[in-house]
């Protein structure tokens, strides 16, 4: 009789060790070998007779997805991604890229179809009108592409070109048509690159806006991400922002600061995994005193140790104020800072960027209200805050979270008050990047967003909260205690906690160490008093 | 003279394991406190910690010895002889005068001792093990407590009776000096013999 290896190994060892031994092995392999590994697809595109193609436009190749996928369109067409619209149910503020004022572009509204190059559908041109209503003006292909091919054109309101195409513009560079037959025969699961696509992006270009969401991410090194590297799990976004009917768990604008609900397992919870607790519950540290913590700190406060680590720099200062400076030739100016990254540029005006950036810390609900175009600012005490976060020490749903804080300034209306949104983009004879006249890119985004301009204005400072959650390096990696426990600790200032270490009271520790001093000095007098009438005496 | 029994062996461990676990716990504890970074907030409270807990055990054993054996009565406080005493240490340790006090075994601490080591275990240790487990145990407070007390005020508290611990010893051992020779004090806490005056 053959004897297999494992029943040569149980004789030898015994049957518990083997099992212990292929448990071991299991639960190895389920790190290195699962989370790479993804179960195999039951239908392979490249089969179906409605994707042979060929197609004449990307909406076609969405007509083929939906012959299919009947509820796909109307699903995309309820979600954020579509809509660019949020009503924020704590705040009441009616939010979303359509409706929101950033200090980055400043509004969506004022730069089509720049901005709605990143709408999940074609042909939304005029954002003062709902994106186009046709089944086929979905996008499926920027979230389901696999080959990487499938490019939406910076320019082109949603559309991939179809037709060689210069970008950027002035650099030669020819972008291709997409080949749009390949793309529909090999869609599937949304990858990194998919998301990264519009997200890493957001901004204007790699990593502006976020921080910890940059192009680094489609193959990040374990030390950058441990959760998205191929060398980890090889997580796709898509494992955390889990989605129902299409709509994507995890959102910048209520933000589950605190999720208690800890393990997410099905039947008992809503099956979202976007938050750290979803799959490591709230005590997930081996030692009690990190799990202490748990109740004060976001898991991001001390697993993002420092943001764009990826080696693409983010912005952290923007200052519109100065854009429109010409050479003498009356031609743009470009600037580089030190490390190459640009610092001025006619069109945008001065920059500085981060990298491995140092988080500013918050007591944070997950509640963000926004500074809205309309809403009347306190010009005496900039900087405005284009978006709060809420949160305190005192209400049990907050914790301490990291923030990239995005500074600069950016034009107001200095009679009315308000914030102003730029038209910045355009072959127009108004757009700031093509003119270089403030009065004229102001006048046209007050035009095309409808809202009111006085003809006079100024810039403020502002700054901008982005709360940081990627980019967790292995465990090791960290923040050790002392980074907050110290005299230059992180959290300095953070009200509502007593850090040992770092708080004290400066009267008792006065008061305290001159006691003990007054007792070393009494104690080595009486010595020395010692020693000398001792010395006396025997003379 | 005879040479008499008058730390036994318990004892003397007693005081030497709970020397080292308050020279261990000092130490940490103003590391943690930030005064100094030496070995690095982690460690330091870990090992505040674990010697936080052995130091707890230990006193069980002591407490039970006390009780057992009755030493506790040792520590009873008496005014007779305490003016002497301390006169002894402002004046006469200089004038070459002899101790007034005459240690037996069943009184083997001088009236400035007993009240010195009675406020040690009475006042010093209660109030710091308090605040310490207070303090380790933050995150357990019910809520009844965490409503009516800040952890800032336990860990004060704590850091004041460390800072009293810290003065105590730096006094104690400079005391444990004051013998007729600079060990003479110290040598029957090791050995456990001292050479006593008969009894009268």
């Amino acid at each position: 009789m053959k004897i297999l290896a494992l029943d040569r190994f149980i004789i030898r060892f015994g049957k518990l060790s083997a099992q212990v031994a292929m448990a071991g092995a299991l639960v190895c392999s389920g790190f290195s070998v699962y989370g790479a590994q993804r179960p195999p697809a039951t239908a392979d595109h490249s089969k179906f007779e409605a994707l042979q193609g060929p197609f004449e436009n990307a909406q076609a190749v969405t007509e083929a997805c939906l012959g299919c996928h009947t509820e796909a369109g109307e699903q995309i067409r309820a979600t954020t991604h579509w809509t660019w619209t949020y009503e924020h149910p704590e705040t009441g503020q009616t939010l979303g890229k359509s409706k929101v004022i950033n200090s980055f572009c400043g509004m969506a509204i004022t730069n089509e179809p720049r901005c709605t190059s990143c709408h999940v559908g074609y042909g939304w041109e005029d954002m003062r009108q709902p994106p186009p209503t046709a089944d086929n003006a979905v996008d499926c292909l920027v979230c389901h592409d696999t080959t990487g091919d499938y490019w939406k054109f910076p320019t082109l309101a949603g559309h991939p070109t179809y037709t060689p195409r210069e970008w950027p513009k002035g650099s030669g560079n020819m972008v291709q048509p997409p080949d749009l037959e390949l793309i529909a025969q090999n869609v599937g699961a949304s990858g990194r690159a998919n998301c990264g696509s519009c997200h890493f992006y957001g901004g204007g270009a790699d990593g502006v806006k976020h921080g910890d969401l940059d192009s680094s991410l489609v193959d990040p090194p374990r030390s950058l991400d441990v959760h998205m590297s191929p060398g980890g799990l090889n997580f796709a976004c898509a494992d955390c922002h889990t989605s129902w009917g299409h709509q994507v768990a995890g959102s910048r604008y209520q933000v589950n600061a605190a999720d208690t609900l800890g393990i997410d397992v099905p039947g008992h919870t809503d099956l979202s995994r976007a938050s750290c607790q979803s799959c490591h519950g709230d005590s997930p540290h081996p030692q009690q005193k990190l799990n202490d913590h748990v109740d004060t700190l976001a898991c991001q406060t001390c697993h993002v140790p420092e943001f764009a680590r990826g080696g693409v720099p983010t912005k952290v200062w923007w200052d519109w104020s100065t854009a429109g400076r010409l050479d003498e030739d009356g031609q743009p100016i470009t600037e580089y800072d030190e490390h190459g990254h640009p610092s001025y540029l006619s069109e945008k005006g001065d920059f500085r960027h981060g990298e491995n950036v140092l988080p500013t810390y918050a007591w944070f609900n997950g509640t963000v209200e926004y500074t809205l175009v309309d809403e009347k600012l306190d010009v005496a005490h900039p900087p405005v805050e284009i978006n709060r976060i809420e949160g305190s020490p005192e209400d049990p749903g907050s914790r301490i979270w990291p923030f990239k804080v995005m500074q600069g300034k950016q034009p107001y209306d200095t009679e009315r008050k308000t914030l102003l949104a730029t038209h910045v983009f355009g072959a127009d004879d108004s757009s700031l990047w093509s003119n270089f006249s403030w009065p004229k890119a102001l006048k046209a985004g007050s035009e095309m967003s409808g809202m009111p301009f006085s003809g006079s204005y100024d810039f403020i400072e502002t700054t901008m909260h982005w709360p940081i959650t990627h980019m967790v390096p292995p465990a090791e990696m960290a923040l050790d205690c002392a980074s907050c426990h110290a005299s230059n600790s992180r959290l300095a200032g953070l009200p509502g906690i007593y850090m040992p270490g770092h708080s004290g009271n400066i009267w008792l520790d006065r008061i305290g160490w001159l006691l003990v001093a007054m007792t070393l000095i009494g104690v080595v007098l009486h010595g020395l008093a010692r020693i000398l009438l001792k010395g006396r005496e025997k003379s | 003279m005879s040479r008499v029994m008058i730390y036994k062996r318990f004892e003397r461990f007693w005081h030497w394991f709970q020397a080292l676990l308050i020279f261990t716990l000092l130490f940490t504890g103003f590391e943690i406190h930030g005064s100094y970074s030496v070995i690095g907030f982690g460690e330091a409270a870990r090992l505040h910690t674990l010697a936080a807990w052995a130091l707890i055990v230990l006193w069980l054993f002591a407490i039970f010895w006390h009780i057992t054996t009755g030493e506790w009565r040792q520590y009873i406080p008496t005014r007779n002889g305490l003016f002497a005493v301390m006169r002894y240490y402002l004046i006469g340790t200089y004038t070459g005068e002899p101790h007034p006090y005459r240690k037996t075994t069943r009184a083997k601490h001088n009236p400035l001792q007993r009240l010195a080591y009675l406020f040690f275990k009475l006042m010093i240790t209660p109030v710091i093990w308090l605040s310490g487990l207070l303090y380790l145990f933050y995150n357990d407070w019910p809520e009844t407590l965490s409503g009516a007390l800040a952890l800032e005020t336990v860990a004060l508290v704590h850091t004041a009776a460390a800072f009293a611990m810290l003065i105590f010893i730096i006094a104690h051992v400079y005391m444990a000096t004051m013998g007729p020779k600079l060990t003479s004090l110290i040598k029957p806490m090791v050995t456990g013999y001292e050479d006593l005056e008969e009894h009268r």
